[in-house]
């Protein structure tokens, strides 16, 4: 049989081959295993069968709750089944779990480990995961390469239907499911000879048939269920004896032999490191570099963790084994040492007592934790790790890779140990998102690893921001497999492909000695060195790198390729590593261009071609000088009244170097300092917006649809110009209001992303020159300097009296200062805006419950969050819990409010007497509707609260008395009005959460939620939520999705006493406005459902609000308010806001990628799925003037 | 009666032919068109422009905000197969052919010169009887002259003659400075036949919001006056065939344009105003007119009123414009 290599990623192993040995796949999108549930539901849309010539049947469900819910029936009726999970989706699945395995059930979960939502969530890589499950009866079976992944989900599968346990097939998210490497595909002969067509049927007679009915799952008594649960034994104890026959069967017709336990190093190791998961590769690569070296060391991987084979595991430890340190990459607080330490020590013990070890004394034996959320876990540390077994008395419960200088638990490691071998070439590339740099890497090693007899990995670093995110691409390739799990810590190819990542980052610093530098540049061979900042030069010189340029823009530029230069700079990193002949690496490249754009038309193919061919004229070595000659360095500066936090931690993370801080930088209980962004500064535009006072009407548009919070406006004295930096605009203010004061609208030029929505919205043009309007996109780096200093100066000056505006109206509410801004949200984010306006206008008194999602994301995830406080000190303060509980989480945080009130309440009434019985009475029937009510009750509790202190420190009063005081103290700020706001996207709304949130609807509580509907699952790449319209592409919808969107809108509506309103900001602020003031006045649920364009749409986002106007005005998205307050006046409580369709669907629908993709490929469906979803939105539009025009009171219809 | 003439060689049974438009993206309105009498009918432009954008757009959508961020490395299912080429256009004319029975007469507007190549052959394999060259080109560019303007005339039409077999005709827009000598220099150079005119979309003004805005209009019968002098004046001088479009919306319309010279009228207003079977009407006129005048066949009448048969040639030419201006004030002319 020849061998058959393909360079992919573990997602895609593993979904291949389980793709071919099932029939029903349950799933739903979690990081970081969606990839398996997409690529089974591509396979499937392909038409791909599985091996008995079926196509399995892929279905995404509303959560993994419900996943797992289908899984479990999908296989009580006898079919064979899998899903694809991890982390809280695991979680999730626990309950089923149990019946599956109590069952005994044949079926393997495939999981790529991820961190589970602790002190703050992570979707990175560790087993807290699975760990979390390992009482459920699974069997749990560790891959730690990708080659692992694709013989494990064979193995785990075979296994599952002899032994009837089922299993937990597991690899490391990120660093296995990420990580691209060469691995051997298995031929569907070697797929059939491994699954039993016997233990295929005996699976299915298994099943529940009304032909032969049996009842399953009966509930029981302390009589027999306790018997119960024994009876399944000797399944469990067959299972290891199983797993091995299959893991020798798998060997006679693959050649590749795994065994429960594998043993790798010097057969008389005394220093031995058991562990699972992808850190056992790296082990092997540093125990076969200490032996070679003469050390005794060795390394037990665990493949099969559960059930736990006692016997295989001692008989595969060397007898002359003196010391054994078990790695966990988990956390278990409070216990006696992490899992896997544990069963390590019982199962030594056992062995000693029962004399069944090979060794007769006890082997001194160290637990600790390493790789966290992917924390990176080197050689350097690996050998940390036998440096420290071979101490008299070596550290227990130790922390490696960290610095824990709390309670002292890490071990140091020397940086300097680094194993990479020379035949091994190491590259490592620095890009945007947005450039390609890492589509083109991923296709560069699967060139390499398919083009050549190289063995290939690389492994992508992206950051947290979702617009102008850095990516870092490490390359790896040799004639040897590569088990190096970590990123390159020495490179002989550095390729830097923006060129102001010099001036931001150390991109040397990863460099090896006479490495080879390409810098995409727009400066030339001959000028390029005087850009450089003068330690690179210096390093530069030091390191002997070679040195080469390559203007990637221009190149892009002469071939149509507009920011992407992902192919040209691909053709220079092939010219210089030299991996393959030149013409051999053009015609490889191209061939990928062929695989990879071919569906995408010829004219993508030219225009990719054509820069290829262009690159390589483009390509120049630089002389490099002797000396370093620039006077100038990298910065990144804070200024001196930062923060020390952000001075000492944040600004670190920022740079990179967040790796570094100790574990007492971090606060304990995951609590962080809010209006962090501001520091970030990331000048990740090249064009900023500019102002033009003459042309500008005031109108606050720009403003309010600002998704990032760079455009503020201020109205003041002119008085206070009288020290304003030369270049600061002002112009006399319009508004009657504010008569002779003068009005700024100020860009934050270092946090704008560019997206020109604000341009887009400007309603007022330049007379002379129709094509400028009162704000207009400008070059930024020439304004870079003097805007920031108006930026500075602008905050200086004070900010409208809120309680002098009327906040319903755009033109004064956008005078309000933002208390969300600078989030890393993509460029032209549609959901931001509204949290912007919520922040101004309820901002200084609103908890937030996020859900998971894109707004946690740029809401929350660390270095900075874009949640802030005004000049008192006040702003939202912001949680987020999880995906699914978000509604109850919320309601939770108003109960606590209404549960103090009450308190507090009943603690004044109290002591009325003794603190002032008119100023309780104030407090406690004060109106708090208008912002000056709220100002005056501020005042009435500070004076309450200053009155308290006074009583307090008095000393004559009894104690019991204090201490009353005390307590009120210490609960009086809740007599000020607060709000709660329910913050989530469609994904939420619509599926995961959403019958917590019908419930919380129904528990008539004052809380308001805000749905961000992008009618996507945007966060996790693009799934179909049930929010997702009929016509749309989506993943799991690739043929379109044949189902009309819920109207969730109506579903609340029917409750009767739930505030209801469907916005568009971009169609009609005003709206939107009144909305969110009706909601947040209404005493009861209030649900805003809100139209979000998102970059998941597919098109240019600096179309979003025009595309609102087209949902609104094709009725694809009527406006309207459903207030049950109206009911009381007699009124009817359904406001139609927007006008009868007067555009065709079509018009809406395909200027958006998302739905015109499908006429291109599938334009018969497309034409009947948009007749349908035309009739879909007149019939809606029928239901709504119906109600609109029900009485009591009129037509209803809103103003 | 025998209304029958002579195309780009094809034997059409009259000289009613619907015209390039959105009408003719359904396989519906062509078999009502051919029901309703038309003798042949061209296809809507196959656009090079518009492929290359769909291709384009596809690519960017696929493309934008990929392997930026861990959770979200893509935002769309890739599907294996996107009609973004001309295959769709390539399939209504394979699917046309089997339909209808009248020739199928295939239009193209390229942009590269391989893409006019490329296309056109594609179009000729996909069984189209001819094809008409739509050159919708607006020379904007202040530095080139009219020579090298006329010169990408020809270099297509060359192209595409050298390309493909079936006979190709060329859609032409009125603003040549030397129309006559164009029209012949085309002719020599292998064009079988010459549609007059191309009709450009004219934008119009919004002076309220300072906006250029698109603005359709469709034709009417004034508009046919153009077309028709030309052709009057080149029928019988040059050897492609003439056919007229622009204007035609009566019967009236379609005598003046064959007494002109044309071999085809050619119509897409009329029939979007009023729908394919309007055709079928006019057809009838047709047949009353030339019996009601006592016209043997249409042939009798073919160019009956072109400047070599007509007993006023002059008045084609200047002179004719002198008179026009007399009959009115001139205050009411430059209105």
């Amino acid at each position: 049989m020849t061998k058959r290599f393909m360079t992919l990623d573990g997602n895609e192993a593993c979904a291949l081959v389980a793709h071919k040995i099932n029939e029903v796949i349950a799933i739903y999108p979690i990081t970081p295993s969606s990839a398996m549930g997409e690529w089974a539901d591509q396979y499937s849309a392909e038409g791909k069968t599985n091996i008995w010539g079926a196509v399995p049947l892929v279905i995404e469900m509303q959560s993994e709750g419900g996943a797992a819910g289908s899984v479990h029936g999908a296989l009580q009726a006898g079919a064979l089944t899998t899903t694809f999970t991890a982390s809280q989706g695991l979680l999730l699945m626990i309950p089923n779990m149990y019946k599956i395995a109590g069952e005994l059930t044949s079926t393997v979960f495939h999981i790529a480990a991820r961190s589970l939502a602790t002190q703050a969530l992570s979707i990175f890589g560790d087993h807290s995961d699975v760990m979390a499950a390992r009482s459920t009866g699974f069997a749990q079976l560790f891959a730690n390469s990708v080659q692992e992944i694709t013989d494990f989900a064979l193995i785990a599968t075979a296994a599952t239907l002899e032994a009837r346990v089922p299993f937990l097939h597991i690899f490391d998210g990120f660093r296995s499911s990420h990580e691209v490497n060469k691995a051997e595909l298995l031929d569907d002969d070697v797929l059939r000879a491994m699954i039993s067509d016997e233990l295929v049927r005996a699976h299915r007679a298994r099943a529940l048939t009304p032909d032969k009915p049996v009842i399953r799952g009966t509930a029981q008594n302390p009589d027999v269920y306790f018997q119960g649960r024994e009876s399944a034994n000797p399944f469990y104890l067959a299972t290891p004896g199983i797993v091995q026959k299959t893991m020798d069967r798998f060997a006679a017709l693959t050649g590749r032999q795994y065994h429960l336990f594998d043993y790798v190093g010097a057969p008389d190791a005394e220093r031995v490191i058991v562990i699972m998961g992808s850190g056992a590769e790296a082990t092997h690569e540093t125990v076969d570099y200490l032996t070679a070296r003469g050390e005794k060391v060795g390394l037990l991987k665990v493949r099969l963790y559960r059930p736990f084979a006692v016997e295989a595991f001692l008989q595969a430890l060397p007898a002359s084994v003196r010391a054994i340190a078990v790695l966990d990459r988990t956390k278990e607080p409070g216990a006696a040492g992490e899992p896997l330490y544990q069963d390590v020590v019982t199962a030594v013990a056992e062995g000693l007592a029962n004399q069944t070890a090979s060794f007769a004394t006890m082997p001194k034996i160290i637990g600790g934790r390493y790789g966290l959320s992917s924390k990176e876990f080197t050689p350097a540390m690996i050998k940390a790790v036998f440096d420290e077994l071979g101490k008299e008395k070596p550290k227990n419960h130790f922390t490696v890779g960290i610095n824990d200088d709390v309670t002292f638990t890490s071990l140091a490691y020397d940086e300097s140990f680094i194993i990479e071998p020379d035949d091994v070439v190491r590259a490592v590339f620095y890009g945007l998102g947005a450039d390609g740099t890492v589509g083109a890497n991923k296709n560069s090693i699967k060139i390499i690893g398919e083009d050549t007899d190289n063995y290939a990995q690389a492994y992508f670093v992206y950051d947290s921001k979702k617009s102008g995110s850095v990516t870092v691409s490490h390359l790896r390739f040799g004639p040897r497999p590569i088990r190096s799990t970590y990123q390159v810590n020495s490179a002989n190819f550095i390729g830097v492909h923006q060129f102001n990542f010099v001036e931001k980052f150390d991109v040397l610093r990863l460099a090896a000695p006479g490495a080879t530098l390409l810098l995409n540049s727009p400066y030339g061979p001959d000028e390029v060195w005087d850009y450089l900042p003068r330690s690179m030069q210096q390093t530069i010189i030091d390191k002997k790198l070679k040195f080469y340029v390559l203007d990637g823009y221009e190149v892009a530029r002469k071939t149509g390729m507009g920011r992407r230069i992902n192919t040209i700079m691909q053709t220079g990193f092939f010219a210089l590593s030299g991996v393959l002949p030149p013409d051999e690496a053009i015609a490889a490249i191209k061939h990928t261009i062929e695989k990879t754009y071919g569906n995408r038309g010829e004219r993508v193919v030219q225009m990719n071609n054509a820069a290829v061919d262009a690159a390589r004229d483009h390509l120049f070595e630089v002389k490099v000088p002797a000396e370093a000659t620039s006077t100038f360095e990298r910065s990144l500066t804070l200024p001196a009244h930062a923060p020390e936090f952000v001075k000492s931690v944040t600004a670190r993370i920022i740079e990179g170097l967040g790796d570094l801080l100790p574990v007492s930088a971090m606060p304990v209980d995951g609590t962080y300092p809010v209006g962090t962004t501001k520091w970030e500064k990331r000048n990740i535009t090249t064009e900023i917006p500019v102002w033009d006072p003459d042309v500008c009407i005031q109108c606050g548009k720009c403003a309010l649809v600002c998704p990032h919070g760079v455009i503020r406006e201020k109205i003041y004295d002119a008085a206070l110009l009288h020290n304003a930096p030369p270049t600061f605009k002002s112009t006399e203010a319009r508004f009657k209001e504010f008569k002779g004061m003068q009005f700024t609208l100020q860009i934050a030029p270092e946090d704008c992303t560019g997206c020109s929505l604000c341009v887009e919205v400007c309603p007022a043009k330049n007379k002379q020159q129709p094509k400028f309007k009162a704000i207009n996109m400008a070059p930024q780096l020439p304004l870079r300097e003097s805007e920031r200093q108006n930026w500075e100066f602008f905050l200086s000056l004070p900010n409208v009296d809120r309680t002098q505006l009327p906040l319903g109206q755009v033109k004064f509410n956008q005078l309000l200062e933002p208390l969300f801004e600078f989030s890393g949200a993509c460029a032209g984010c549609g959901e931001t805006p509204y949290l912007k306006l919520l922040s101004q206008l309820f901002g200084d008194r609103a908890l937030i419950a996020n859900a998971t999602g894109c707004s946690s994301i740029y809401g929350g995830n660390l270095p900075t969050t874009p949640w802030t406080v005004n000049e008192e000190g006040r702003g939202p303060a912001w949680s987020n819990s999880l995906f699914e509980d978000n509604a109850e989480f919320g309601l939770g945080m108003r109960v606590a409010l209404d549960q103090r009130l009450e308190t507090a309440t009943h603690l004044l009434r109290q002591m009325d007497d003794l603190i002032d019985e008119e100023l309780c009475e104030a407090i406690l029937y004060a109106d708090q509707v208008t912002e000056a009510d709220i100002r005056a009750q501020r005042g009435r509790v500070a004076e309450l609260k200053h009155r308290l202190r006074e009583l307090i420190a008095r000393g004559d009063l009894d104690t019991a008395v204090v201490r009353t005081l005390e307590n009120l103290l210490s609960v009086a700020d809740v007599f000020v009005k607060k709000n709660v706001w329910i913050v989530g996207g469609d994904g939420w709304a619509y599926d995961i959460g959403y019958g917590g949130l019908d419930h919380v609807l129904a528990s008539g509580r004052n809380v308001n939620v805000l749905v961000l509907d992008t009618e996507v699952y945007s966060n996790t790449g693009g799934q179909m939520s049930k929010a997702t319209p009929r016509g749309a592409v989506a993943k799991f919808a690739a043929a379109g999705k044949p189902i009309a969107k819920k109207d969730l809108g109506m579903l609340a509506v029917s409750y009767g006493n739930v505030y209801v309103a469907r916005v568009a900001f971009g169609a009609n602020d005003a709206q939107t406005v009144r909305a969110f003031l009706e909601a947040e006045a209404y005493d009861g649920p209030s649900l805003i459902i809100a139209y979000s364009h998102c970059i998941a749409h597919g098109y240019d986002l600096k179309f979003g609000l025009e595309q609102q106007k087209a949902a609104v005005e094709s009725a694809y998205w009527p406006l309207f308010r459903y207030n049950p307050d109206l009911l009381a006046e007699g009124k009817n409580p359904f406001q139609l806001d927007s006008r009868a369709p007067k555009l065709p669907l079509d018009q809406y629908m395909y200027r958006e990628g998302r739905f015109r993709m499908l006429t291109q490929s599938h334009p018969e469906r497309a034409a009947k799925l948009l007749e349908l979803a035309q009739a879909d939105v007149q019939t809606r539009w029928q239901r709504y003037e119906e109600l609109a025009a029900k009485v009591p009171g009129g037509n209803g219809k809103g103003d | 009666m025998d209304l029958s003439t002579t195309y780009l060689g094809l034997k059409l049974k009259n000289p009613l032919v619907p015209s390039s438009s959105p009408l003719s993206r359904s396989l519906d309105n062509l078999r009502r068109m051919e029901d309703a009498g038309a003798a042949a009918v061209v296809l809507y432009s196959l656009f090079e422009e518009q492929i290359t954008l769909e291709s384009e757009l596809l690519d960017q959508y696929l493309t934008h905000g990929t392997e930026s961020y861990a959770e979200a490395l893509s935002y769309f299912p890739n599907a294996p197969e996107y009609q973004t080429g001309p295959d769709s256009y390539l399939e209504h004319v394979r699917r046309a052919k089997e339909a209808l029975d009248i020739p199928i007469i295939g239009s193209l507007n390229g942009v590269s010169t391989g893409g006019w190549i490329n296309y056109a052959r594609k179009i000729e394999q996909a069984g189209a009887d001819a094809l008409e060259l739509n050159v919708y080109y607006l020379p904007t560019d202040v530095n080139l002259g009219s020579a090298a303007v006329e010169q990408i005339y020809l270099d297509i039409l060359h192209d595409v003659k050298t390309a493909v077999s079936i006979p190709v005709a060329i859609k032409l827009n009125p603003y040549f400075s030397a129309m006559a000598n164009m029209a012949r220099r085309l002719s020599d150079a292998g064009a079988d036949g010459l549609v007059l005119f191309n009709r450009f979309y004219q934008p119009d003004l919004d002076p309220v919001n300072l906006e250029i805005v698109p603005h359709l209009v469709l034709s009417n019968s004034h508009e046919l006056r153009l077309p028709l002098r030309w052709i009057a004046i080149l029928y019988g001088r040059i050897s492609a065939d003439l056919a007229l479009t622009t204007g035609v919306h009566t019967v009236q319309d379609v005598v003046k344009g064959v007494m002109a010279g044309a071999s085809a009228t050619m119509m897409a207003s009329e029939l979007l105003q009023r729908g394919v079977g309007r055709l079928g009407e006019i057809l009838a006129d047709l047949r009353r007119w030339l019996e009601e005048y006592e016209y043997d066949s249409l042939a009798q009448m073919k160019g009956s009123l072109s400047q070599i048969n007509c007993a006023e040639p002059a008045a084609f030419e200047r002179a004719n414009y002198m008179r026009v201006l007399s009959s009115f004030s001139v205050r009411e002319v430059y209105n």
